[in-house]
C-alpha cells in the first residue's frame, strides 16, 4: 500500500481519454537503453533484411534516402506509464522495404547495432503501420534516442520500436527478444496494458 | 516505478535497492562471474544501466549482460543468464 | 515486501529541511523501522502522486549512524522529475517511501586505520561528507585527505563544514568553472598534483573513495590507477540524476 506524497505530480499532464490505460501524457521524450549508445556514422550504416530461406536484402544510408518517405504524426506510449502525443516523424514505410521480400515466416526479431533485439510479428509491421525512422521532430534522429534510424511500431508499447535498427530477421516462431526475455509481454498492446508476460 | 532516464552507465551500487527485493544477502559486495568472458568482480564494480523498465547489469570487461532486473508488479525478476556463478558475501564482508 | 537485503519500502516523514546551496538542500526523513546506516551507503526515495503515478530514485545520505532517520542532501537536476520535488517543493509533514539502507561496497568504516583518500565531483561529496562526519563523530585517528571538485564557490557543498579544521583531516578544493576571489589557482580540472599528497601516494596504500558523475568518476579514477594505487583499493560510485 502506498502512501500519497502532497505537492508531487512528477512532470506529466492530466491525462485525457486518448491515451491507453495506466499510462501519463509527458511532454518530456525519456531516454531508456540497455546498454552504451552506439555510434554509427551514416558511411557504415547498413539495414539488412534477412529471410528464412537465407536471402538478404540491405540497404546502404544513401539507398535508404533514396526510398520514399513518408511523414508519420502519432503518439508513442513506453511500458513505464508515459506517453508522448502528437509526435511527428518521417522515414520509410516497411510496405515499401518489403516489397521485394519473399517470405512465408510469420514474425520478425528486429536487431540493433549494440546487440539489442525485439520481436514483432510480420503482419504488425506492414500495411502503414511500422517505418524505419531517421528523423524526429523535423531533425535527424539523435544517437540517443535511436540514430541514425530506428524502428517505430506506433501502436505496440514503444520498446518494440528497436532503436538503432541494423536488421530484421524472419523467423517462423515468436522468439522471445531482449525485453521479452525478461518479464515483459511477448506482444505489448498498450491499449490492453501487455506490460508483461 | 520511474527510474532516471540515464546514457552514461552506473555502475553495479545503483542497483542494490533493486536486487535487495530478490537476495537476502548485500549484493554490492557479493563476487559475480561472467560467463562470456569469465571476469570475476563484486557487482559493484559492474556496469549498470538503469532506466524505467529495469536495470542492465554488464561485465566491465567484455560488457556482456551479466544481470537484469525488472520490478514486476508481482514480484522483483532477476535473470541470471549471463552471469556464471553469483557468491553471496562473507558476513565479514559487511559494513553492519 | 519485507524479505530480502533492503527489508522493503519504509514510510518517512520529511522533519526538516536546510538549503545548502543554490541548488542543493538537506532534508531529514523520520522512518520509522529503518536500520542505522553506514557512512558511504544510500536509500532509494520513492514518491507516488495522488493519480498513483510513482518515481523512484537513490540519493546517498550524509549522516549516518542513528536508527529510523535519514539524512539526504539532494542536488537539483533542471529538467529532473523527483529532485526539483525534493529541493523546492518538499516540506516537513509530507510523506515518501524509501528503501535501505542500501550498499556495501561504497562504505568507510571507522574502525579501518586508514589512511583514506576521498575524491568528490559535484555532489558526489554526499557519501564522502558521511564518511568525514562518521571520523569526526568517532574516536578514528584514520588519515583523512578529501578533494573537492566543484563548478564555482555558490556550488560547494556544506564547504563550511567540510572546512573545519580536524587534526588528521586536509581538505583540498579545485574549482573547475569559477575560482573564489583570491584563490591561488584558476579554474582547472582535478590533476595528478590534487590527488598525490604525501600520506595519500600509493605507496601509502590508502582505500580511495571516488563519487561523481560517470564522466567524473571515470577521469578521476583513470589518474588514480595512474599515479599506481592498485585498482581494487580505488572504491567508485557513479551517479545519475533526474
Amino acid at each position: 500500500m502506498s502512501i500519497v506524497t502532497r505537492g508531487f505530480g512528477g512532470r506529466r499532464d492530466d491525462p485525457g481519454d486518448d491515451v491507453p490505460p495506466g499510462q501519463f501524457v509527458t511532454q518530456d521524450f525519456p531516454v531508456l537503453s540497455t546498454g552504451p549508445t552506439p555510434s554509427v556514422d551514416e558511411a557504415h550504416w547498413q539495414l539488412a533484411v534477412h529471410t528464412e530461406t537465407g536471402a538478404a536484402h540491405r540497404w546502404s544510408w544513401d539507398e535508404l534516402m533514396s526510398l520514399p518517405a513518408e511523414d508519420v504524426t502519432t503518439d508513442i506510449h513506453c511500458v513505464t506509464h508515459w506517453s508522448k502525443l502528437g509526435t511527428t516523424w518521417r522515414g520509410v514505410s516497411l510496405d515499401t522495404l518489403f516489397a521485394d521480400v519473399e517470405t512465408s515466416a510469420d514474425f520478425v526479431m528486429a536487431h540493433s547495432y549494440g546487440g539489442y533485439t525485439t520481436n514483432v510479428p510480420l503482419q504488425d509491421l506492414l500495411d502503414g503501420q511500422s517505418w524505419v525512422a531517421y528523423e524526429f521532430e523535423g531533425e535527424p534522429l539523435e544517437p540517443v534516442h535511436g540514430g541514425p534510424a530506428r524502428l517505430l511500431v506506433p501502436h505496440l508499447y514503444f520498446w518494440k520500436s528497436a532503436k538503432w535498427l541494423r536488421g530484421l530477421v524472419m523467423e517462423d516462431d515468436d522468439q522471445p527478444g531482449f525485453w521479452e526475455s525478461n518479464g515483459y509481454h511477448a506482444y505489448g498492446d498498450p491499449w490492453l496494458e501487455q506490460r508483461y508476460s | 516505478m520511474d527510474r532516471p532516464a540515464h546514457d552514461a552507465p552506473l555502475d553495479g551500487n545503483a542497483v542494490a535497492g533493486l536486487l535487495g527485493e530478490a537476495f537476502a544477502f548485500e549484493t554490492t559486495l557479493a563476487l559475480v562471474r561472467c560467463a562470456t568472458c569469465g571476469r570475476t568482480d563484486v557487482v559493484a564494480r559492474a556496469r549498470a544501466h538503469v532506466s524505467a523498465m529495469g536495470a542492465i547489469v554488464r561485465c566491465d570487461g567484455c560488457d556482456a549482460v551479466l544481470l537484469v532486473v525488472v520490478e514486476r508488479p508481482d514480484g522483483t525478476l532477476v535473470s541470471t543468464r549471463g552471469a556464471a556463478w553469483l557468491r553471496a558475501p562473507r558476513p565479514a564482508d559487511r559494513p553492519y | 515486501m519485507t524479505a530480502g537485503a533492503t527489508g522493503g519500502w519504509h514510510v518517512a516523514t520529511v522533519v526538516g529541511a536546510r538549503p545548502l546551496t543554490r541548488s542543493a538542500r538537506e532534508l531529514t526523513l523520520s522512518v520509522p523501522g529503518l536500520e542505522a546506516s553506514s557512512p558511504g551507503q544510500h536509500l532509494d526515495v520513492r514518491l507516488t502522486a495522488p493519480d498513483g503515478y510513482q518515481a523512484t530514485r537513490a540519493y546517498s545520505l550524509a549522516a549516518t549512524g542513528q536508527a529510523e532517520r535519514a539524512d539526504l542532501v539532494v542536488d537539483r537536476v533542471p529538467d529532473g522529475e523527483v529532485s526539483p520535488y525534493l529541493v523546492d517543493v518538499a516540506r516537513p509533514g509530507d510523506l515518501m517511501e524509501v528503501r535501505g539502507p542500501l550498499g556495501g561496497y561504497f562504505v568507510w568504516r571507522p574502525g579501518d586505520p586508514g589512511p583514506v583518500l576521498l575524491v568528490a565531483g559535484g555532489s558526489g561529496v554526499v557519501p564522502l561528507l558521511a564518511m568525514l562526519r562518521a571520523r569526526r563523530a568517532s574516536s578514528s585517528r584514520a588519515p583523512f585527505r578529501l578533494v573537492c571538485s566543484v563548478r564555482g564557490p555558490a556550488d560547494a557543498i556544506g564547504r563550511e563544514e567540510i572546512d573545519e579544521p580536524t587534526p588528521g583531516v586536509e581538505v583540498h578544493w579545485v574549482f573547475s568553472r569559477e575560482s573564489p576571489p583570491g584563490w591561488p589557482t584558476r579554474p582547472r580540472r582535478v590533476a595528478d598534483d590534487d590527488l598525490a599528497a604525501p600520506g595519500f601516494t600509493a605507496a601509502d596504500g590508502p582505500d580511495v573513495f571516488v563519487c561523481g558523475p560517470t564522466g567524473f568518476v571515470e577521469a578521476a579514477a583513470a589518474l588514480l590507477t595512474g599515479l599506481g594505487h592498485a585498482p581494487d583499493r580505488v572504491r567508485t560510485e557513479r551517479f545519475g540524476g533526474a
